[in-house]
């Protein structure tokens, strides 16, 4: 492969309210038997990416769990590999992350030593899937110095989270604004880019002699005018899970047969750790409408439109609607949750009521678990 | 120097013949069992949760799928530097090559592998076999007791103990006779097929033995060391452990997993059971679907009834279908509008639309109705079935079928259809 890969994985959000206290936003689990960095981890093995360093800073304990082996994304080879950079102290150096920048600047070095003479750089809480040798090629076609992934979104998307990119016909860029309050466009950047390696090495090398420290502010928006930049636009399934809301309508996006056919059934797959978990069992009194169930779970009561997440028990008479139940979650009988999100390893009481009111609610109870 | 106190040789090779189209394609080891394992998950699970980390698995029938399963031993940690899970089939010497005649046999022609970890004791398992068992308690026992040779050994009903091996133990459960598949039992402690053999003994009897025709343990190498009063002890287990040989009791072991609170409980976090999985997604269950009483793999898609029944990974069961009692293995699809009862449907089936598998009088299966009883309706692997066609009970399925092959669309009770090159 001609390119190496680097994915932003530090990332913690408010707008992911009480769920980003227990794991940085790609380490949320997704789609029932997923995380959210397995989609990008996919899509580099799937493009053949043998190198990838993932840069992570915000709680990452959950994210080293499951980054624990690279077998599963067979990155366990002689040739590349999967790298884990966290922050260091270091003789020249005691800072945090300070931004992406600074991150690739802390560990230039993984750049530095390798030959690859591209990089893809892409953030780790998106779910897609995209082919990066398509846009690899794009990028030597238009001979750009930097290549956005793009995507048009709904006029009542809020743009004001993303970064707005204007382009001109033949696609450069000819604008890009980081996080505008009033886009003058309905084009987003999706937080992937391909860039020759020397190319990068230079600018964040520029960036931190400068005390600069963010790739889109300090490299993207500055360069805008001197450097060749284009954008590559995706028309295929794309969404970032970065707030509650969007986490919420992402796992909800899986109960449509043509999601679930995109990304279950299409080659190529999504991979991720394997938990060794035996099958769904559904007991007597088990009803289950439109929902989507991950194995290790044991269903007692009713499920309606609701997306639940690996090895949790539903009791008997339980009601869950509309809803989000994480992994490994006991509910007790008789209890009753509509709209919400159930926190992972969450012991809800029987006899229980949770419901979301407007908008989703999450659900987070550490009760002590008695049985099983 | 390698250096293994205890190492498994686990036999896979046999082809299970009572399972009908199920071994056609298979060998036994690598039938599906459970929703989402294989039958030699169980032996090689208790391995590695016994801390035994050295397997050497014989495998000569129909081994392919065997082999893509087992790979490297990755899923049950039996990748290792040294040791680790090792396939051994037969194969070619200088002279005397032959196939693996026995049980004992095969042992015997891999004394080389063997060899080269120095054990101190073999343990030999079946492939053949559901339970969970820790084999270091039963080294233990093997120790305290001084034995050369210890039989794990189970309480059966005394009217059931003359289909088994049956072991008569002193007080101390030293074994002072056996009897192989005796017409009046004089105890009821059924060997289950799983020996501890001391290294030296066991490399001594087979050396001795080696020009025994088709060299089996229970027939030639037991009765060898007994003869020469090695000490045999009887290790008795009272866990759940099932023999899964036939069709009905293979059928019988996966409908016990759907109880409630089942006896073999595959959801207890202590000693997992570890399979290769291949299919990740979470299952589907649409709006249209009642799902009571049966556990479903991963990646599978609901669209009908399933009551009591075990469903692999990977399968689609069509709107309007209704499966009961039945067994539906990994990717396997049922069109819409049928009716399954009491089938087990191998894996990659396709059935049409408006299939009634299971219906109309009660009568005994024609070719072979020692295999195929219990009313129990039996499709191969890769079998396609096409829209409409009604099917009886005790009938067996295997290969592409089309409209032609049923006359009148019907498939009596008894009758079987075999097109694929082999039978069973």
């Amino acid at each position: 492969m001609r390119a190496i890969g680097i994915i932003l994985a530090g990332g913690n959000s408010h707008r992911m309210g009480e769920l980003s206290r227990k794991r940085a936003i790609c380490a949320m689990p997704v789609a029932g038997s997923y995380r959210g960095i397995d989609f990008t981890l996919s899509n580099m093995s799937n493009s053949h990416i043998s190198k990838v360093g993932v840069f992570t800073q915000y709680n990452a304990r959950s994210l080293n769990e499951h980054l624990s082996s690279s077998k599963w994304w067979d990155f366990g080879r002689k040739q590349g590999g999967l790298y884990v950079f966290t922050p260091a102290v270091t003789a020249e150096n005691s800072n945090w992350y300070r931004g992406t920048a600074d991150a690739i600047w802390q560990n230039l070095s993984f750049l530095k030593s390798s030959h690859e003479p591209y990089v893809v750089i892409a953030s780790g809480d998106c779910v897609y899937k995209l082919d990066f040798n398509a846009v690899l090629e794009y990028h030597i076609e238009k001979r750009a110095d930097i290549t956005v992934v793009c995507r048009d979104v709904e006029p009542d998307f809020s743009v004001e989270r993303y970064g707005a990119v204007r382009l001109d016909s033949n696609m450069r860029v000819e604008d890009f604004e980081e996080k505008p309050l009033h886009a003058k466009t309905n084009t987003i950047s999706c937080g992937i880019y391909v860039i020759r390696r020397r190319q990068l090495i230079e600018m964040i090398e520029k960036c931190a002699e400068e005390d600069r420290y963010d790739f889109v502010r300090d490299i993207l928006v500055r360069y805008k005018d001197l450097k060749r930049i284009y954008g590559y636009k995706i028309t295929d399934y794309w969404r970032n899970i970065a707030s509650v809301e969007d986490y919420y309508q992402t796992n909800m996006d899986f109960l449509k047969p043509e999601v679930r056919n995109y990304f279950f059934k299409q080659y190529p797959d999504i991979y991720s750790k394997v938990d060794d978990l035996p099958p769904a069992k559904y007991n007597v009194g088990a009803s289950i409408k439109n929902s989507l169930i991950s194995s290790g779970c044991i269903i007692n009561g009713t499920v309606e439109n609701s997306v639940i997440f690996k090895k949790s028990y539903i009791g008997n008479n339980c009601v869950v609607k509309n809803s989000i139940i994480l992994n490994d979650v006991y509910i007790g009988d008789n209890t009753y949750i509509e709209n919400c999100i159930v926190e992972s390893r969450d012991t809800i009481r029987a006899n229980s009521r949770y419901v979301g009111e407007d908008g989703v609610r999450v659900v987070i109870e550490k009760n002590v678990r008695y049985v099983m | 120097m390698v250096k293994k106190e205890m190492i498994a040789m686990l036999l896979a090779g046999g082809q299970g013949s009572r399972l009908g189209v199920l071994t056609s394609k298979v060998a036994k080891p690598a039938v599906s069992f459970g929703g989402k394992y294989r039958i030699i998950d169980f032996p090689l699970s208790n391995c590695i949760n016994s801390g035994v980390d050295t397997v050497g698995v014989l495998t000569q029938y129909q081994p392919l799928r065997l082999n893509t399963h087992i790979g490297i031993g990755i899923p049950w940690d039996l990748d290792r530097n040294i040791g680790g899970v090792t396939v051994l089939p037969p194969y070619e010497k200088s002279e005397n090559s032959e196939w693996y005649t026995g049980t004992a046999n095969a042992i015997y022609q891999n004394l080389d592998y063997m060899e080269s970890y120095h054990p101190d004791y073999v343990l030999i398992l079946s492939g053949d076999h559901i339970y969970k068992m820790d084999y270091e308690l039963m080294l233990d026992f093997h120790k305290a007791k001084g034995a050369e040779v210890t039989i794990a050994v189970m309480p059966v009903p005394i009217e059931e103990a003359g289909r088994f091996g049956i072991m008569i133990t002193d007080e101390d459960s030293r074994i002072t006779e056996f009897e192989e598949k005796p017409e009046h039992p004089r105890s009821n402690l059924a060997s289950m097929g799983i020996y501890i053999f001391n290294w030296k003994t066991l490399k001594e009897a087979l050396v001795a033995m080696a020009d025994q025709p088709a060299l089996d343990f229970g027939k030639h190498v037991i009765p060898y060391c007994h003869d020469r009063r090695a000490p045999l002890y009887a290790y008795e287990f009272t866990g759940y452990w099932k023999d899964v040989g036939t069709l009905s009791s293979y059928w019988e072991a996966n409908m016990e997993l759907i109880d409630l609170v089942p006896e073999f409980n595959l959801y207890e976090e202590y000693w997992k059971i570890y399979t290769k999985s291949e299919i990740l997604p979470p299952q589907y269950v649409s709006d249209s679907s009642r799902v009571e009483r049966c556990i479903i793999g991963e990646g599978s898609e609901i669209y009908g009834e399933v009551y009591n029944s075990v469903i692999g990974c990977g399968v689609i069961i069509g709107k309007g279908t209704i499966v009961r009692d039945s067994i539906i293995m990994n990717q396997t699809s049922i069109g819409e509008g049928c009716e399954v009862n009491k089938a087990i449907i191998a894996e990659n089936v396709r059935v049409g639309d408006h299939v009634l598998l299971g219906v109309g009088e009660e009568t005994e299966n024609e070719l072979a109705p020692h295999i195929y009883n219990q009313s129990l309706v039996t499709i191969g692997e890769k079998s396609i079935i096409p829209d409409g066609i009604s099917v009886g009970k005790n009938t067996v399925i295997f290969g592409a079928t089309s409209q032609s092959d049923y006359e009148g669309g019907v498939l009596a009770s008894g009758k079987t259809i075999i097109k694929a090159g082999e039978t069973h």
